[in-house]
């Protein structure tokens, strides 16, 4: 019989090699083509999948134990959330509209995101990639139900969370996003990976989840906390599998250059653009602000995203071409887009207002050249006349930019006095964009953005203008979940509340 | 110089470790906010699993890190022994 | 001031969301259900695919299965992924623990010879054939239609990859890395795999989302399963002296054990559906596991010899009654 012998000590790159790397073999009863038939037609030249790096050598058995783990925490302070009333410890019911917004808009871009891994987990043929993206996979699908969970308390107490599926793919502002998904997946898988791998995790998920989720700590929302902080564990993972993947198809051919860069430049817009609805969250939608949207662009912007470029520059990758473009506008967008919101609030699911005074200095304060100048007179015009009792309602329609499907209030990059409107004629049709970034997005590939879904338009093609009819089938009820916070149900609903939290009535 | 981070969730289970990433890289700058520990470094950072054993007094293996990681920036190069995050800039 | 909001008793204002309420009236619902129905995009989708334009984003037209609701295709099991991940984590729980006690106890050196040597060649090269069932299952996961069916793919792909891990270690543990490099030497040339070669990689080019879930899920791994993990280790290994084999696939044993249930109910709420669906089904489980059985013979033979055949036929036979549960007569 056989002593115990002596095993050779592998290594962790070894052995994930032989776990992981060494379970796929070449195909010879069918050919590749067949079996990976999407990985040739976007131009990108892989000669060996072998010099693919794992960023982390995960096998499942750790993946398991440590996910489980987290599970465990997460579900506990979400339990312990809603057995406390722990909505009652937020600041103000005002900040629920930053939630609500990212229920309707983000979650579900989490779960789109699941979908196209699981579809390049399946479509690139080196192992290592897949089972990094199918790990990324299921945690896209972790990410969109714990938040799910962490809100569902949230909706059984205030307005604008209650339809966030209808929203998904009804509502004018969750376009945002979801074009931006469909966008990516309706891609190749290496254009998926620089979209969602690369451009939104790495440059830009930090913008939305760190400042975000703080945001949520100096609210009291330890629910919000927790699903962020949470997801943003994996997020490290995924960044580094979005970095990991630029790098391997910049080594692989010096071809690739100019296809990467030029999805570099478009999906540093797209996102950026999707950004602005967390610029808006963050400036206008938390009553205790931890940063401004311009000083987390500094951090995570400018500080972070210029380490990156000047790290990349060594394949001769430039930074984004919109990047000046976004510096420009990184003290207006905020102002913008929560001037459109309250001027729509009557088609939006969530709540907004009229800065009070208090956050009108701080938003001086933070936004020194910008803020008095151009946006405090017209909030300041807005709130004479709210205050005169005719409050400033925008019932025409918005114009979207067919690419972002932002409406298009954005000003023109050197002259904050001028609205930026750019057209394009195609085929005989004239179509809008809010910047020379999305018009330049939509000249590349007009036949794909001509496609687009535009929701404004639907009001009047379906509806025929009939607005009752249209927030119906955007299962919007009006008087709840719309309009200006101040007299609203969960303004009044939240006051009691605590009321009977901190009294003995 | 471009600076490499790493935030971690600030709680019982991150305090040892941040504490070895101090001793190990003493150029870090350590940011404490709301909920969450942000650790800067100029161009490096390296968490060594010894040192973080020395603190906790345990065997620790660094894919724990998981856990309660939060996010990071830099290029990251794993093995058993230690994490390490690099720009070149 | 320190305030005590449980002592708050404030009535919530509904039950749950919209879409939860309409399918499953106005109460309060599961986390699974939160988790799991309407959260994939439904109309409006912006882009045809740029990899095949003929598809929608999302599209219920690429198989051949037709459902009213795509919905109704629950899990029995529930599982979303907190459920799913503990579930997995309690199961590795213990394959660390077994896999700890045989190499502790050094069981591996103890087994007989031609023991050794049987589990080597049998379990070794089926780590690729896991690594085929990932493929597949990440794919439904990716162009399936509705979470409740899509996420317990994606549960499966990955389960699939832990056991091509699982099968990794044990051909470390019992044969070292030779075993690993013999084992894919094996796979990709050895005569007695090339039948299971060809049917893993026939259904790698499968892209209809429910027929590759018949190919993968219900003909190969219906057969192969208990074939290989039931008969073979659990019963006639172990009865010759190799427990310890066993006990490094009781994961593949329990697992198979769970997963068969999730696999009926699908098959048993698609067949339900229509006379075309169960027509279809018959014809893809008939056709996919005459061919997974005439696969699996030679590889049986590694262990059982001229007994293959029968061991083989004993499992066609009992797939076929535990489809038929599922209302289709093959």
């Amino acid at each position: 019989m056989d002593m115990k012998t002596e095993k050779k000590t592998l290594n962790l790159k070894e052995r994930y090699r032989l776990l992981t790397r060494d379970l796929g073999w070449e195909p010879s009863y069918r050919s590749a083509d067949e079996v990976f038939p999407y990985v040739k037609y976007e131009g990108i030249k892989v000669h060996d999948w072998g010099k693919w790096e794992d960023p982390f050598r995960l096998t499942m058995d750790a993946y398991w134990k440590y996910q489980a783990e987290k599970e465990r925490k997460f579900y506990a302070i979400v339990d312990a959330h809603a057995q406390n009333n722990g909505h009652l410890n937020i600041t103000d019911a005002r900040y629920l509209s930053a939630l609500k917004l990212f229920l309707q808009a983000i979650s579900p871009g989490e779960y789109a995101a699941g979908k196209g891994f699981a579809r390049v987990g399946r479509e690139f043929p080196g192992v290592g990639t897949q089972v990094a993206c199918q790990m990324q996979a299921l945690d896209e699908i972790r990410h969109a139900q714990t938040q799910i969970h962490a809100l569902s308390n949230y909706n059984k107490y205030y307005d604008g969370f209650h339809a966030f599926a209808d929203a998904r793919d009804r509502i004018w502002y969750t376009s945002v996003a979801r074009s931006f998904f469909d966008d990516a997946m309706s891609a190749g898988p290496f254009e998926f990976m620089i979209a969602i791998g690369f451009s939104f995790e790495y440059v830009l998920t930090n913008l939305l989840f760190v400042p975000f989720m703080s945001g949520a700590a100096y609210n009291g929302d330890m629910a919000t906390v927790t699903f962020g902080f949470s997801a943003q564990s994996d997020e490290a993972r995924h960044m580094t599998l979005g970095l990991e993947c630029i790098k391997f198809m910049l080594e692989q051919d010096p071809d690739n250059l100019p296809i990467v860069q030029g999805w570099i430049d478009k999906w540093f817009w797209r996102g950026f653009r999707v950004l602005g609805l967390v610029s808006t969250m963050m400036d206008y939608m938390l009553p205790k602000r931890v940063m401004s949207w311009r000083e987390a662009w500094e951090i995570y912007g400018v500080e972070n995203g210029g380490a990156l470029f000047r790290d990349l520059a060594r394949y001769g990758v430039r930074p984004p071409k919109g990047w000046d473009d976004a510096e420009k506008a990184i003290d207006h967008m905020s102002h913008q887009i929560m001037l459109g919101l309250y001027q729509w609030s009557f088609g939006t699911s969530f709540h907004s207002w009229i800065p009070s005074d208090d956050d009108m200095e701080w938003l001086a304060k933070k936004y020194p050249t910008t803020f008095d100048k151009y946006y405090r007179p017209r909030w300041n015009h807005i709130k004479k006349l709210a205050a005169a009792g005719t409050p400033f309602k925008n019932f025409g329609l918005a114009k979207l930019c067919q690419c972002c499907q932002l409406p298009v209030v954005f000003t023109e990059p050197d002259d904050p006095t001028l609205l930026c409107n750019r057209e394009t004629v195609y085929e005989g049709e004239k179509y809008h964009f809010c910047s020379d970034g999305c018009q330049q997005v939509f000249e590349n590939e007009p036949e794909k953005y001509v496609q687009a879904w535009l929701p404004m338009p639907q009001l009047f093609q379906m509806f025929d203008g009939d607005v009752a009819a249209w927030m119906d089938w955007v299962s919007l009820r009006d008087g709840h979940d719309n309009g200006d916070y101040d007299g609203s149900r969960d303004q009044q609903n939240f006051q009691q509340w605590r009321g009977l939290a901190t009294s003995n009535q | 110089m471009s600076t490499v981070f790493i935030a971690l969730q600030a709680n019982e289970e991150t305090r040892p470790i941040i504490e070895a990433i101090e001793i190990d890289n003493p150029q870090a700058v350590v940011n404490r906010e709301p909920a969450m520990v942000k650790i800067d470094a100029p161009d490096r950072l390296v968490i060594r699993r010894e040192t973080i054993e020395e603190q906790i007094g345990r065997a620790f293996d660094l894919q724990e890190l998981q856990i309660n990681l939060i996010t990071l920036s830099g290029n990251v190069s794993e093995d058993e022994d230690t994490l390490s995050l690099t720009w070149n800039s | 001031m320190q305030i005590d909001l449980r002592t708050v008793s404030i009535k919530p204002l509904r039950n749950t969301f919209d879409h939860l309420a309409r399918r499953f009236g106005d109460k309060p619902a599961s986390r699974y259900q939160e988790g799991s129905y309407d959260i994939q995009a439904a109309e409006n989708l912006h882009y045809r695919p740029t990899w095949d334009p003929d598809q929608q984003l999302y599209d219920t037209g690429i198989t051949r299965i037709v459902m009213a609701d795509w919905y109704a295709l629950k899990d029995p099991r529930q599982f979303y992924y907190s459920t799913y991940t503990l579930a997995r984590a309690r199961q590795q729980d213990t394959a660390e623990a077994n896999f700890a006690f045989v190499d502790s106890r050094g069981l591996a050196g103890m087994l007989p010879d031609e023991l050794r040597e049987i589990a080597l060649k049998l379990l070794v090269p089926l780590r690729h054939a896991a690594w085929g069932a990932n493929q597949n299952n990440t794919l439904i996961c990716g162009y399936g239609y509705a979470t409740v069916f899509t996420q317990p793919c994606m549960y499966q792909a990955m389960d699939n990859l832990g056991i091509a891990q699982y099968l990794s270690r044990l051909g470390l543990l019992l044969g070292d890395t030779e075993a690993l490099e013999a084992g894919k030497e094996a796979w990709l040339h050895g005569a007695a795999w090339q039948p299971l070669r060809r049917y893993v990689e026939d259904t790698l080019v499968l892209r209809d989302p429910f027929e590759l879930f018949v190919a993968q899920n219900v003909a190969l791994d219906g057969l192969l399963y208990p074939l290989v993990y039931e008969s073979i280790v659990d019963d006639w290994m172990s009865a010759r002296g190799a427990s310890a084999v066993a006990m490094l696939t009781q994961f593949m044993s329990d697992w198979y054990g769970e997963t068969r249930k999730w696999v009926d109910a699908v098959l048993k709420t698609a067949a339900a559906e229509s006379e075309h669906n169960r027509a279809v089904l018959r014809e893809w489980i008939s056709a996919w596991s005459a061919r997974a059985a005439a696969a699996l013979v030679p590889v049986a033979e590694l262990a059982l010899g001229t007994e293959a055949d029968d061991a083989v036929g004993e499992q066609v036979a009992a797939l076929s009654a535990r489809v038929a549960k599922t209302g289709i007569s093959l």
